[in-house]
Formats: structure tokens, sequence, C-alpha cells
């Protein structure tokens, strides 16, 4: 099966040849390098920017009011900080003009911890991201749905962040996705541009399909009922092999993958809570108002009647950066051992 | 210290040289936009209004770039990426002045944002005006993404990006220079900054060290010039000249016009009028009157007239309702249809 970047790449194919994206850009995202993470190798729209990330979203803004589909990259979430006030002015455009003018455009941009990148590689976004009104934003944690969601991303008539969690972006997935080649090689052989000179390459892409994740659709990827554990990302795949750890003894967790973080699958969350009782929430960004504390919030507000034990939030401690030793990036950012700990104190929780 | 001396400058003495019906078409729509701010302003002082902002004293440069637009909608047609001192510029594009007026007391009627936004922040996507934004100087960051798309569409539509002196100390500005003389891809853009040598209360004197901002076109390779934005026959020559420079080369062009600031940066300053400043709307007509274009009395009948109109407008957007709190959430999202 692809890994993530290709499945990103294949998505794009797919939104040049079919979805009228006509400019793909970003530092180092035309050849020769097509991404820092080979996401964008061999597409025919793309093309290399100054290094200016303002100038980055600055120019995806402008194309979007033109009528077009600009996917922008910003290379690490690290540095789009220094663009805040322009993603909120893509975010109020629409409100602001009284529905005159609309902006479809993505932002795409790699997200978290695991690859070792120590204070400014490591960062996520997804809470400062879901604090900018006018913007969808979505986080796969798998291929098929990295190439679902952008997809619908560049099909979307609004500004759509597309958070891409790098630690997982060399991880296979293990569903199809349609029109890909059955070998992994084969596969690899088509699309991934050779090492070294790689000017007169020229990709072969697979016969693609408009399989689309809808933006606000969460999913259920493991089924259980005595709780309930949401997380996206890095974190979800962590979450599902916790969960089927605890099966073993005997411990029944249904695991949801949010995917889209605005607008989100509310009513996924509350009829599994309704049917759990308990709730652990995991993400790796901080811990300090994280995502996760507003899904806390509603939790508590809409469900306490419904609680059997206080909903739990597991998240990245609340550090100035993420250190480059693996001791204390592994403490810093939720890993397995966190993740099974946290369940078995839930499911053992008692008033 | 004195002012440098401006480039090219031509003397104030001399004839005036755009022929007559253009001439007397200018001073029309300077003298509308011209009591189109003294109303504003004058509604913010008996407080149908929160706040103020605007452009008297840039009319000599703002209604000839208004009137030098090809107006339409999409990359055929000019994009035009302005700041919140553009009134002028809207009424030469053939906007109506009561929109302004409805947007100053936050009508649902006030037809650039519904009640959302200040005074001064137009915004028209069928002709092609970008929506003005309170954060100055964004417009230059991304202006180069509708020339981007001009470019591409082929035809002789062009962006045109406005913004103060002040927020040229801002990053973006150089972003706009740099992505618009892209050797990869150079796009037809004019970029305008309107230097009225003032950032609210503070001079540029003691912010800004270089002698023209219109040299930093030239570290970009890109054709820049300084001209008199106070004198309205200088500056429908140099835009035009500007304008088809960019429609046919498809490259940018930094235009720098001097220009006054006449009731200050704002309602928060008060908006008094700046009498030791250059009055361009004065000017024009002192030359006008000496030349026989018109007399003195039509002037004053002009102006009479657009003011008796814009009070009748303002009464009238007096007792217009505020958006009712049920559009709140509309528009958060655009939908398809």
């Amino acid at each position: 099966m692809a890994n993530m970047a290709q499945a990103i790449r294949m998505a794009l194919h797919y939104a040049e040849e079919n979805l009228g994206v006509m400019d793909i850009f970003g530092e180092d995202v035309g050849p020769p390098l097509g991404g820092v993470f080979t996401a964008t190798q061999g597409l025919k729209n793309v093309w290399n920017s100054p290094l200016d990330e303002r100038g980055i979203i600055g120019t995806a803004i402008g194309l979007a009011m033109a009528g077009q589909r600009p996917v922008a990259e910003i290379q690490f979430a690290d540095y789009i900080f220094n663009t805040i006030d322009l993603l909120k002015l893509a975010g109020n455009t629409c409100w602001a003009s009284n529905g005159d003018w609309n902006l479809p455009m993505v932002v795409k941009t790699p997200v978290g911890s695991g690859i070792r990148g120590s204070l400014y590689h490591s960062h996520s976004f997804d809470a400062t991201a879901t604090h900018i009104p006018g913007w969808k934003i979505v986080i796969p944690s798998n291929p098929l749905d990295a190439y679902g969601l952008m997809i619908s991303a560049c099909q979307e008539l609004n500004p759509v962040m597309f958070l891409e969690p790098k630690a997982l972006l060399r991880v296979k997935g293990e569903e199809r996705i349609p029109g890909e080649p059955d070998d992994d090689r084969q596969l690899s052989k088509m699309i991934d541009a050779p090492l070294g000179d790689r000017s007169a390459w020229k990709p072969q892409w697979p016969t693609l399909e408009a399989y689309a994740v809808p933006i606000g659709q969460g999913k259920v990827v493991r089924e259980g009922d005595q709780m309930t554990v949401v997380s996206y990302g890095r974190t979800l795949p962590l979450c599902a092999k916790a969960a089927d750890t605890l099966r073993e003894e005997g411990i029944r967790a249904e695991v949801i993958d949010l995917r889209s973080l605005w607008p989100y699958d509310w009513e996924l969350i509350r009829r599994s809570i309704e049917k759990t009782g308990r709730v652990l929430f995991v993400n790796e960004d901080t811990e300090v108002t994280n995502f996760g504390e507003h899904l806390v919030r509603r939790t508590v507000e809409e469900l306490f009647y419904k609680l059997l034990a206080p909903p739990r939030l597991l998240a990245g401690k609340f550090l100035p950066g993420i250190g480059l030793a693996d001791t204390l990036e592994m403490a810093s950012v939720p890993q397995l051992p966190d993740i099974l700990q946290a369940l078995r104190a839930l499911a053992s929780e008692q008033p | 210290m004195s002012r440098p001396r401006l480039l090219n400058r031509e003397d104030a003495s001399a004839p005036l040289t755009l022929d007559r019906e253009l001439l007397v078409r200018i001073h029309d729509l300077m003298v509308k936009a011209r009591v189109l701010e003294e109303r504003l302003i004058q509604m913010y002082k008996q407080g149908h209004g929160f706040f103020w902002i605007g452009g008297p004293g840039e009319e000599a440069f703002n209604v000839p770039l208004g009137m030098l637009i090809k107006k339409g909608q999409g990359p055929e047609f000019d994009y035009l990426h302005a700041h919140y001192r553009q009134s002028a510029t809207l009424l030469a594009l053939g906007e109506e002045p009561i929109g302004a007026l409805r947007q100053m007391k936050n009508t649902a009627t006030d037809p650039y944002s519904g009640g959302r936004n200040f005074a001064g922040h137009f915004s028209k996507k069928a002709w092609n005006i970008a929506p003005v934004s309170s954060p100055i100087e964004v417009q230059y960051a991304i202006a180069p993404g509708t020339a981007m798309a001009q470019k591409r569409h082929g035809g002789d539509g062009i962006t045109i990006v406005t913004g103060g002196d002040a927020g040229t100390a801002e990053g973006d500005f150089a972003s706009c220079l740099i992505w618009s003389s892209r050797p990869a891809n150079p796009l037809p853009i004019l970029i305008i900054v309107t230097n009225n040598h003032w950032g609210i209360s503070t001079s540029s004197e003691g912010q800004h060290g270089e002698t023209h901002i219109a040299d930093r076109g030239r570290a970009f390779n890109i054709r820049s010039k300084t001209i008199n934005g106070n004198d309205p026959a200088e500056s429908y020559r140099e835009l035009k000249e500007a304008m088809e420079y960019v429609r046919k080369e498809r490259k940018p062009f930094l235009l720098e016009a001097r220009v006054s600031r006449l009731y200050g940066h704002s309602s928060a300053s008060g908006a008094n009028f700046v009498t030791n400043e250059v009055d361009c709307l004065k000017e024009f007509e002192a030359r006008l009157e000496g030349e026989g274009t018109l007399t003195r009395q039509q002037m004053d009948a002009l102006r009479h007239g657009y003011a008796e109109e814009l009070a009748a407008a303002a009464r009238l957007v007096r007792d217009e309702p505020l958006p009712s709190v049920d559009t709140l959430w509309n528009h958060v999202y655009a939908e398809k249809k």
C-alpha cells in the first residue's frame, strides 16, 4: 500500500487533473526536491516559492480571490506562526464581506513529533488552528484518509488547513487507495522520483478515483462498549494499538479517529460516550489550552449525567519545546505506554 | 530639514495639460469624494458612527486611479487591493456614496460588510475590489496572488495594490517586491505607496531613512518612480503610463505618490482639519479658475449640490436598521448554491 506522502501526492495529482488545482507551491515544493517529505514529487503544477511564509499564505489568498484553487505548503508548522493574521484574514474574508468573497484554498503543513525534529520541527498546530474561525481543519492518521481528505479539501469552497502528521508520512497504509496498484514496489517505481539526478524523470500515475472523505466526518476504528478514546494524527494508531492490547485483558475500548478537527463529528463522539460512559481524549499538542480541552468541556456540559468517570485528556507536556534527546522527546508527548496507563486508570476508575 | 526635491515635479505654474472634459470630470469626482469624507466625519462627530478613517487630501491621486482602472470581475479585469483611504477611488469607479455612509452607520444595508467592518473598508467582488482590512500592509502580501492568476490568464488585466508609507516598514511590503519580481515569474502588478509622511502620530522623518520609498524597487530591478500625488494632472499621466507599462510588459512597477492627510489619521486623532498641509482640491481649483476652465461660482455650486445630496443620504441612512442578530452566523462558510 502507499505511504501517506505518496497518498497525498496521488490526491494532488488527481486534483491537478480533475479539480482545477493549478498551483501547488511553497519552499522546496517544486523540482528537484518535490517537498522535504517528497509529498509533491512529480506533480505538474508545483513550483518553488521564496523563503517567505507570509508571502506563501498571502499569495494563496490572492490566487483564491482570483478564482484559483491554490494548495500552499508551509514546510513545517513551526514556521506558520508568523502568518497568524493572514490565516485569520483568510478565515474571516467570507464573513467580513457579508458573503461576497470566498477563498477556496488549501494550506498543507507537516505537524507533530516523531522525526527527532527538536524545538522547531516537532510542533503541533491543532490548538492554534482550531482557534481561527472560518477554516476547516483536517488531520489524517493513515494514507487512505490522507488521500480522501485532500480530495475533499481541494473541492472545498472555503480555506482548509491540512495537517500532516510527519511521523506517519512514511508509514504504509492497511487499506488500498482506489486505483492504487497492488504492488508497493511497482507504485514506488511509478511515482517516486529516482535518487540523484531526476531532471529527466516523469511519473506514471495510476488511474485514480474521486474517493473523498467528507470533512466533518469521524470514524470508529475500534469497536468497544466500556470506554471511548478520541484521537487523531500521530496518536491515533497508538490508541488503536492500545485498544488491541487492552482487548486481550478484557477491556473493550472504542477508538474514534476524528479526522476533521473543525467542523468535527460531535454526533459520533456523543453516541460513543453515551454508550461507554468513559472517555479519554488524546493528542500531542501542549496540554494548556489544548483542543482536547474544548472536547472535555463540551463532554462535561452536554453528557455529564451519562458519565461514569471524569473525562480525561492526555496531551503533550506544557514545555517550551520538545527536546532532541530521545529520553526528552519520549517524555514530552504521549507514547503507547502513557496511553495504556491512562486507559487502564480510566477503566478502573470508581467514584 | 527640507523635504527632498520631488523627481520630475511639474512646475506648479505650468498650464494643465489634460483636456478640459477630463479636468472637469476629475474635479467633479474630487469634490464629491471630499464632501463624502466630510460627511462621514460629521456622522462620527454626531454619534452616527463609532469610528472614521478615510482619505481626505488624497483625492488628486485616488480619483485618477479609479478612472484608469479596468473595471469588472475576474482576471481579465484589474484587481484592486486597497487600503482604507480610498473612497475617492471607489467613487471614480462609479460607486454610489451612500454605501460608505451605510458602512459608517453599520446598517444591514452596508454593501461592503453587512454592518461588520469599519468605514472605508470597501469590498466588491463584481469589480475585483478585494476586501480592505484593518491589518495594514497584508494587501501587499496578497496582491501577488491575483497578479499570478492574471499572468496565467493572459490579456491585459493587472493587479493594483495600495498602502501607506508607514506600513512599508512591515515585511509584507518587501514580500510584495520579491514575489512580484521573481525571475521565475514576474508579475503584472502596480505597487503603489501613498506617502503622507505619517504613521498615526509619528512622523516618517524619525522612522524611515530612505530618501524615496520608490528607491527600494531598484533593489529588485522593479521600474520605480516618485510623483507628486497632490497634482491630479501629474497623477493621471503618471498612473496611465505606469499602468500601460504593466499591462504591456506584464512586469511590476513601483509608484510612490506624495500626498496630504488633511484630517489626521482617523477619528481617534480627532478628525480635525489640518491647516499646514497642501490641500490638493484647493490648489486644483485655483488652477482651474486661473485657466478659465471653471468659475468659482460653478465649483461652489457643485460642492453645495453634493453637500445637500449627501446630507439627505445621511438622513436616510440614519433611520435604516442594523443587521438582525439572526444574521450573526451567516457567511462563516461559503456554501454551494
